[in-house]
């Protein structure tokens, strides 16, 4: 299973109420780095299924939540716990890097 | 074992890609797993590249670089280099996966990284309205005050594209002239959101979790003061990509590789280096893709001496090197 997308209507059910941790990469189109680092995370949800749920939102479509969050750089990636934000990795960076981050969420 | 490893995937990589793969070198390119592309990939309208007189964006430019490295024969890797072997007359390039591979020769071309400041609030704030990237960032700072620092082409380019989305851009310089060429500070003078702060320098960025102002100090009399800002673009230059060979091959006094005369040759036999890494002086994308082929025709010729090159002596004469049109 490949990282899902996330939306503003469906933020509450998908992230603040989701059981475990969620990761939310704020991403857009235009942004050469978030496309690089989009497959890396795909690889990442589908080698830790049900350890960590990977979601996708997209800042030009959820422009409330990116000022919420208040998100000055993407791609940004949040792990949300029981609503609340445990963790913050700002810039795209290699898979082993990543999984360094995260090293508490799949171990 | 490989007869050619490019590290590196900006101009100079994709250069050197390109005639080598043509030379029949069949080479593998280790293009990073987040960067690959090189800095142009953080860049918009490219004026400057010989051939598309409309200009053309940067990741579209690396698009066909690649493109055309590939049509002959080049493996393109998105993966990082994590370490080199260079000692011996086998290369070793070992991986972020854990893979490794072999080869008689290498060229380097990594490039440079975007050089910070130094002060304790960039670190802390960095992301949080301290950024490196124009395209990337400023997106966020719609109808807001910003500061871009830095006195060359790419402070000007990014002050100039970050007006499209703040409402005010100041430009923080050292001195009281700027290094970028006319045209481009031709362009920033004639912006009316942008303004010149001369002669000054950033002393401390302010903020708990974001940044809300810069302090900074008079070049010229000392004198110190507040700018209020939600964000600082820093473009003070670039720094060569080095850390993977700085015990291995030897450095100029600039911290570029250093290599033999107009040659690509370092100081490690089979080792090539090209583009930005080795340049701290002109660091274009035209002059990094004829530093790829600079290196790419001098591993040929090693290849050769070493006797296992595919392609022979009279195959790289300069005609047959043009690219197919």
């Amino acid at each position: 299973m490949t990282a899902k997308a996330t939306s503003e209507s469906t933020w509450q059910q998908d992230v603040i109420d989701a059981e475990g941790p969620v990761l939310v990469d704020f991403w857009a189109e235009w942004c050469g780095p978030c496309r690089m680092v989009g497959p890396i995370l795909d690889e990442i949800q589908t080698e830790n299924d049900g350890k960590i749920t990977v979601l996708k939102l997209n800042v030009d479509e959820n422009p409330n939540l990116a000022m919420e969050y208040q998100i000055t750089s993407i791609p940004a990636m949040k792990v949300f716990n029981k609503g609340q934000v445990e963790k913050t990795i700002i810039g795209a960076k290699p898979k082993f890097a990543l999984e360094k981050d995260l090293a508490t969420y799949l171990g | 074992m490989r007869k050619l490893i490019i590290i590196g995937s900006g101009p100079a990589g994709y250069t050197a890609a390109i005639y080598a793969a043509r030379g029949g070198l069949e080479p593998l390119l280790v293009a990073s797993s987040v960067e690959a592309g090189g800095e142009l990939m953080n860049t918009t309208e490219v004026e400057n590249f010989p051939g598309f007189p409309e200009g053309i964006m940067g990741p579209e430019l690396m698009t066909k670089m690649q493109e055309q490295a590939e049509r002959f024969g080049t493996e393109v890797l998105y993966d990082d280099v994590t370490a080199l072997d260079l000692g011996g007359e086998v290369k070793k390039v070992t991986l972020g996966s854990g893979a490794s591979h072999e080869a008689s020769a290498i060229i380097f071309a990594t490039g440079s990284a975007p050089r910070k400041i130094g002060i304790e609030g960039e670190q802390r704030l960095s992301g949080h309205g301290v950024s490196y990237c124009a395209t990337c960032d400023g997106f966020f700072f719609r109808e807001q005050q910003i500061a871009v620092v830095g006195g060359g082409d790419s402070a000007m380019e990014e002050a100039t594209f970050l007006t499209k989305f703040a409402s005010k851009v100041y430009i923080i310089h050292r001195r009281d002239e700027l290094r970028a060429s006319k045209i481009m500070q031709e362009r920033a003078f004639a912006n009316e959101k942008i303004e010149f702060v001369w002669n000054s320098e950033i002393v401390d960025i302010l903020g708990d979790d974001a940044v809300s102002g810069l302090v900074l100090r008079d070049t010229v009399d000392g004198s110190t003061r507040e700018l209020p800002v939600t964000g600082v673009f820093v473009a003070i230059g670039n720094d060569p990509r080095t850390h993977l060979v700085h015990q291995q091959l030897d450095l100029t006094e600039h911290g570029t590789i250093w290599v033999d005369g107009r040659s690509s040759r370092t100081s490690v036999p089979g080792v090539f280096a090209a583009g930005d890494v080795l340049d701290p002086t002109y660091r274009q994308a035209v002059t990094a893709a004829g530093s790829g082929t600079v290196a790419a025709l001098d591993v040929e010729h090693f290849l050769a001496e070493l006797g296992d090159a595919g392609a022979p002596e009279e195959d790289v004469s300069p005609i047959d090197a043009l690219p197919a049109v």
